[in-house]
């Protein structure tokens, strides 16, 4: 029997799996009739799916975990059991702005922690407080630049001023003079890019190599009641997953997403994320980051616990919440490999062993221990070489300096 | 009661602020969301923010709701949870309200079910609108096709039309679809018109 499943996503590159998964057979083949809806903004997703329009959302993880703990208006306990991408977010700056930065782009993107301090030095040179776009407060985009700029001793809510916009009005606002620059999901970087607005300042998978980035997002009581369809399509979503990955499929993935009906954005922009062959000034030869943006390999989709727990960790530095013990385990038990694992019990889909690991710890190539065939984890390092344990929440908040 | 509303269409706008007259309101504002409409609001202190579901600007509204010093009080969506089948009418009539805390819901009920009947109507209208522009080219269509008849086959308008008619019927297609099919046709054979 078929089943119906509606799932809403905002117009971004990283809304890939669930478009291949609709388009390319994987959700018919398990059975499901994957209805997607398109969505402009980050409150209406979360509105839809907390109040029932739809069963399922294409979510910013911290805004998963904050929708849980009750910090973005009515609470409601989410279940996030599936990751759709890890990395894909890009900052870009005014040229006018970067022009105090390294010019040579390439080092500047390589070398993160060296930008941060020319960043901070070049606010004392531009007329005004910069005014930086970010998607959304509950964003990993937020998060990360917040933990850049701090690296440097910026403090975000002093120093800059952060301006929430939907991706798909950023552009717009570049040109209006509104912001100086933005973080957000290709491809939107890429489109200001390529209107001349901006330049790459710093990508994500610099900051941090395997950034959490969109989840699936339940209700939790939903995902508890109907077991098959979750299964179901946890199943189809990996398979259209590996697709993704795969480079032959490129082309036909990014004509895919440049669709009206999805991002509405032209393919040549879009395969840029996909390939990791980011122009990063107009007219220059792109830079090749081959994980620019990962949706299926080294078990990408999996979600581990300790990152649901980062990311509270995060929320808890910048005063978003008040840390105590039962907070953290709520947030964590937003994220579901125990449900990733039922889904995928009887699939050849290498299964990690743990819920948990130490976030930041892998500096390269690393086989760890498997459930079932081999498993691969990519470098998962911060830029700054912190490690974060997850059963050692406070001596990891007490190792950063108060700001104020 | 202050009541702001935020709404790219300014038709539809204008259609609730009419509404909220006639019934007795008459604290009522229409901010556009573009540039800095978030300081204009806050500037404004409304009780009651009526928008759009549909606004992308919706992220940059609850950002300045979570963040401003300048209102006193906190706004949430929604002001009784506990009224699962209006809220439900609200979203799908895509209709957001944001209600400053301590305003008792029987006074806000009124608003927010008077907001959600305005924008029934307005999409109800728009979807007429709508209508009848694809009626109107349906229409040129089928003329276009009516005259390539008249011209290559020397037909009177009726019996031009006719034809048409029946060539749908025996296809099983629309009207519009085979005058549609015989426009395209008749350009490719260089026909003109």
């Amino acid at each position: 029997m078929t089943i119906g499943l509606r799932i809403a996503f905002l117009p971004l590159t990283d809304a890939a799996v669930l478009v291949a998964a609709r388009e390319r057979g994987f959700a018919e083949e398990e059975g499901i009739a994957l209805d997607l809806v398109r969505t402009t903004s980050w409150a209406t997703l979360r509105d839809r799916l907390v109040y029932g329009q739809v069963q399922g959302a294409h979510m910013l993880a911290p805004l998963a975990v904050a929708v849980t703990l009750g910090l973005s208006q009515q609470p409601a306990p989410l279940a996030a059991p599936y990751k759709l991408n890890v990395n894909g977010n890009m900052l870009v700056m005014a040229c006018d702005f970067a022009k105090a930065l390294e010019p040579v782009i390439a080092n500047r993107l390589a070398d993160p922690l060296g930008t941060a301090h020319d960043f901070a030095a070049a606010i004392g040179l531009w007329r005004r407080k910069p005014v930086i776009g970010v998607v959304h407060r509950f964003s990993g985009h937020a998060i990360m630049l917040r933990y850049w700029l701090a690296s440097a001793g910026v403090d975000p809510d002093r120093d800059v001023v952060l301006r929430v916009l939907p991706p798909s009005l950023t552009v717009e606002a570049m040109h209006a003079g509104e912001i100086d620059g933005f973080i957000a999901g290709e491809p939107w970087g890429s489109a200001a890019v390529e209107a001349g607005l901006a330049e790459a300042v710093a990508i994500g998978e610099r900051i941090w190599r395997r950034g959490v980035e969109k989840v699936l997002a339940f209700r939790e009581s939903w995902l508890e009641e109907n077991p098959q369809a979750v299964d179901r399509l946890l199943r189809a979503l990996v398979r259209a997953a590996a697709w993704c990955d795969d480079p032959a499929h490129r082309d036909d993935l990014a004509n895919l997403l440049a669709r009206p009906d999805y991002v509405d954005q032209p393919a040549y922009l879009i395969e840029r994320a996909l390939s990791g062959g980011i122009v990063a000034r107009a007219g220059e030869p792109p830079i090749v980051s081959p994980d620019f943006m990962l949706f299926g390999r080294e078990a990408t989709p999996f979600p581990w616990r300790s990152q649901a727990l980062w990311i509270y960790s995060q929320l808890v530095l910048w005063g978003m919440v008040d840390h105590d013990p039962a907070t953290a385990t709520r947030a964590g038990a937003v994220f579901r490999p125990d449900i990733f694992r039922r889904a995928l019990a009887d699939s050849n889909v290498p299964m990690p062993g743990a819920s948990m690991k130490l976030e930041g710890a892998v500096a390269s190539p690393l086989a760890v221990g498997s459930r079932r065939g081999e498993l691969t984890l990519g470098p998962d390092s911060f830029f700054d070489k912190r490690v974060f344990d997850p059963e050692r929440i406070e001596e990891f908040l007490a190792g950063f300096a108060p700001l104020r | 009661m202050r009541i702001v509303i935020i709404d790219d269409s300014g038709l539809r706008a204008s259609v609730l602020e009419e509404g909220l007259h006639e019934a007795g309101y008459d604290d009522i504002h229409i901010v556009p969301p573009r540039g800095g409409f978030v300081a204009r609001l806050e500037r404004m202190a409304p009780d009651v923010v009526l928008m759009d579901l549909g606004s992308p600007s919706r992220d940059t509204l609850e950002e300045m709701l979570t963040v401003s010093r300048a209102l006193a009080r906190p706004i949430a969506m929604f002001v009784d949870q506990s009224d699962e089948a209006m809220i439900g009418a609200a979203i799908d009539a895509g209709v957001s309200a944001y209600v400053v805390d301590g305003l008792r819901k029987e006074r806000v009920k009124p608003v927010l079910e008077l907001a959600v009947r305005r924008f029934n109507a307005f999409a109800k209208i728009q979807s007429e609108l709508d209508e009848a522009r694809s009626a109107l080219s349906d229409r040129k269509v089928i003329d276009r096709a009516k005259s390539i008849l008249m011209n290559q086959r020397s037909l009177s308008e009726q019996d031009a039309y006719a034809l048409l008619r029946t060539a749908a019927m025996n296809q099983g297609k629309k009207i519009v679809e085979v005058a549609q099919a015989l426009i395209t046709a008749s350009d490719l054979l260089g026909g003109g018109l």
